[in-house]
C-alpha cells in the first residue's frame, strides 16, 4: 500500500445540524495505519466528525474524499446510544457488522459460522455469544461492540469513546488491543480523557468547532491554548503533568 | 364437550379460529418488533388514525378495511418521517395524528345520512362476523410478513437495534423501515377486526411480553409470542362464547391472566432453586 496517499480526506468541510454548522473549515487526512486521538471539549464536534468519516451526515460544505478507492469503516458508537433492553444476542449483535457497504443483500444469508465466536475467544468473552446484551456489564458490552466494529476487517476504526465504563483492567486491555489492531489498520479514537490519549495514539487532533492536527502525541499546555481546545486536565486526578510533556 | 364439537362445526365459528389463528401469526411477528423497538405510542396513533379511514369510507359508501388501511401507511410512513427527520417533537405529533384520525372518523361518521351499525365493532371488535373475504386478505398479509420477515430477518432486527450503525454498513435503513412501517399498518388494520381499535394493541404486547420472560432472542420471541397468542386467544374465545361476553376484552382478559400466571410460576421456580 503506498502510504503517501491517504485512506480518507477530509477537505474544507462544513457540517452541522439543521443549518447550525457544528464545525467549520475542517481538513484531515487519514494515511493507512495512522493512530489519530481525537480530543475537545463536549459539544466541539468530534462525534459529528465521525459522523462526517462515516457519511451517515453530509457535509454542507466541502467534501470527504478516498483516494484509494471506498475503504471500509468499523465504527463503534458511545455506549450511550445502544438500547440495551432491546432483544438482541451477542452473536448477532457481532454479526451486525459483517455485511459490506457495497452489496449489503449478499449479506443475508452468509454463512456466519464461528465468526463471532473467535472473536469473543480474542476479546475475552468466550462463552458469551448467546448471551442477551442486557445481561453484559458495561465494559462487557464495550468489547461486543469493538467486535462489530472490527469483524469485516475495517480499513479504518472509528472509536467514539471506547473507555466510556470500562474498569481499569480493561482499558489497559483495551490500548493493548488497539495497538495490535494498528498493524493492520488506522485507527481514529475520540476521547475526553487526555490522558489516555497521547499515551497510546501517534497524531492528535483537537476538535472545537474546527479541527487542529498536531502531527505528534505529545501535548502542552501552551498547544492547547494555542489550538482553542479547553480540556479538563484533571478529570483523572492522578499527575497531569506527567502526561503533559514539555513540548520539545 | 359435544357442546364444543357443534360450536366448532358452524361457519362462523370456524372463521372465527381461522381468524385467531392468522392473526395471532401477524400480530406475534408484527408485536415482537414493536415492542423491541418500544415503539407502542407509534402503533397506538397508527390504530386510532385508521378510524379517520373507517368514517371516511362509511361516508364514501366504499369498504371500511380500504379506509383504514389507507390512513393508517399514511400514518405510519408521516410517523417513520417525522422520527427521521428529528426536527418535530415526535411524541407530540403522533398524539395529534392519534386524535385528529379520531376526530374525522366521528365527523365523517355523523355526516353520513342513516344509521351506521358495524362502528361498534370496529370500536370493539367483531370476531364472529368475519367472512371468507377477510380471511383471504388475512392470509395473503400474513404470507407477506412471513415472507419479508425470512428474507430480511437480519436486517429487520439490525436496523431495529441501531439504526445508524447500520447505515455505515450499508444496509438500506430507511428502506426497511418504511417497509415494516407499512407492514404495522396493515398488521393493525387486520387485527382491529378481531379486537377492535380500543383493545388492538394487546395482541402486540401481551403476548410478546410473556415470551420476553423466557429469552431475549429475537426470533425466539416471535415464536413465543404466537404460542402464547394463539392459546390465550382460543382460551378468550371459548370464555367469551360461553359466558356470553365480547370476544376482543374476554381475550385480553386471558392474554393478562396467562402472563401473570407464567410470571408467577418463574418466580417460584426461581425462589425454589436458590
Amino acid at each position: 500500500m503506498d502510504s503517501k496517499q491517504p485512506l480518507a480526506s477530509i477537505k474544507n468541510v462544513s457540517v452541522g445540524y439543521g443549518g447550525t454548522p457544528v464545525l467549520t473549515d475542517v481538513n484531515l487526512d487519514i494515511y493507512p495505519l495512522d493512530f489519530i486521538g481525537v480530543i475537545g471539549p463536549n459539544g466541539g464536534g468530534k462525534t459529528t466528525l465521525s459522523k462526517v468519516l462515516l457519511g451517515i451526515l453530509k457535509p454542507y460544505r466541502g467534501r470527504v474524499l478516498f483516494p484509494s478507492g471506498r475503504i471500509n469503516i468499523g465504527y463503534l458508537p458511545q455506549i450511550s446510544r445502544i438500547d440495551r433492553s432491546f432483544p438482541i444476542t451477542v452473536k448477532e449483535v457481532i454479526l451486525s457488522g459483517v455485511s459490506s457497504r457495497r452489496n449489503w443483500w449478499k449479506s443475508l444469508f452468509t454463512k456466519t459460522e464461528g465468526i463471532a465466536e473467535k472473536l469473543l475467544d480474542e476479546l475475552g468473552l468466550e462463552g458469551y455469544e448467546d448471551r442477551a446484551i442486557g445481561q453484559l456489564s458495561g465494559g462487557q458490552l464495550q468489547r461486543v461492540l469493538l467486535a462489530r466494529a472490527i469483524v469485516n476487517n475495517p480499513q479504518l476504526l472509528i472509536l467514539d469513546e471506547p473507555n466510556t465504563f470500562v474498569d481499569r483492567n480493561f482499558e489497559a486491555e483495551l490500548y493493548k488491543i488497539l495497538e495490535r489492531l494498528n498493524k493492520r489498520m488506522s485507527i481514529v479514537l475520540i476521547s475526553h480523557d487526555i490522558g489516555t490519549i497521547s499515551s497510546i495514539v501517534k497524531t492528535i487532533a483537537c476538535v472545537n468547532g474546527t479541527l487542529h492536527y498536531h502531527p505528534s502525541n505529545e501535548l502542552t499546555e501552551e498547544v492547547l491554548h494555542i489550538y482553542n481546545c479547553p480540556i479538563d486536565l484533571i478529570t483523572h486526578g492522578e499527575l497531569p503533568h506527567r502526561v503533559l510533556k514539555q513540548h520539545s | 364437550m359435544e357442546n364444543l364439537l357443534e360450536l366448532f362445526a358452524h361457519r362462523f365459528f370456524q372463521n372465527a379460529v381461522w381468524t385467531i389463528l392468522l392473526t395471532s401469526l401477524l400480530s406475534a411477528m408484527i408485536g415482537t418488533y414493536i415492542v423491541s423497538r418500544k415503539i407502542v405510542f407509534i402503533s397506538g396513533g397508527i390504530t386510532h388514525a385508521s378510524f379517520g379511514g373507517i368514517g371516511l369510507a362509511y361516508f364514501l359508501g366504499i369498504n371500511p378495511f380500504l379506509g383504514a388501511v389507507v390512513f393508517a401507511i399514511t400514518t405510519a410512513l408521516g410517523i417513520e418521517w417525522i422520527s427521521s427527520k428529528g426536527k418535530i417533537r415526535e411524541d407530540s405529533a403522533i398524539a395529534i395524528l392519534w386524535s385528529l384520525g379520531m376526530a374525522l372518523g366521528i365527523i365523517f361518521v355523523f355526516l353520513t345520512p342513516g344509521y351506521t351499525p358495524n362502528l361498534m365493532s370496529f370500536l370493539f371488535g367483531s370476531i364472529l362476523s368475519v367472512d371468507r373475504f377477510d380471511l383471504w386478505i388475512l392470509i395473503a398479509v400474513v404470507l407477506l410478513t412471513a415472507l419479508l420477515f425470512i428474507l430480511l430477518y437480519r436486517p429487520i432486527v439490525y436496523t431495529a437495534f441501531d439504526p445508524e450503525f447500520s447505515k455505515t454498513r450499508g444496509l438500506p435503513v430507511s428502506l426497511i423501515r418504511n417497509i415494516m412501517a407499512i407492514l404495522m399498518a396493515l398488521a393493525i388494520v387486520l387485527s382491529i377486526r378481531v379486537m377492535g381499535i380500543i383493545l388492538v394493541l394487546s395482541l402486540f404486547t401481551i403476548p410478546q411480553n410473556t415470551a420476553l420472560l423466557f429469552t431475549n432472542d429475537f426470533k425466539r420471541i416471535v415464536a413465543g409470542s404466537i404460542l402464547w397468542s394463539i392459546t390465550g386467544s382460543l382460551t378468550g374465545l371459548l370464555v367469551a362464547y360461553f359466558l356470553n361476553i365480547p370476544g376482543g376484552a374476554a381475550i385480553i382478559f386471558v392474554l393478562t391472566i396467562q402472563f401473570f400466571l407464567v410470571k408467577v410460576f418463574l418466580l417460584l421456580r426461581s425462589s425454589k432453586n436458590r
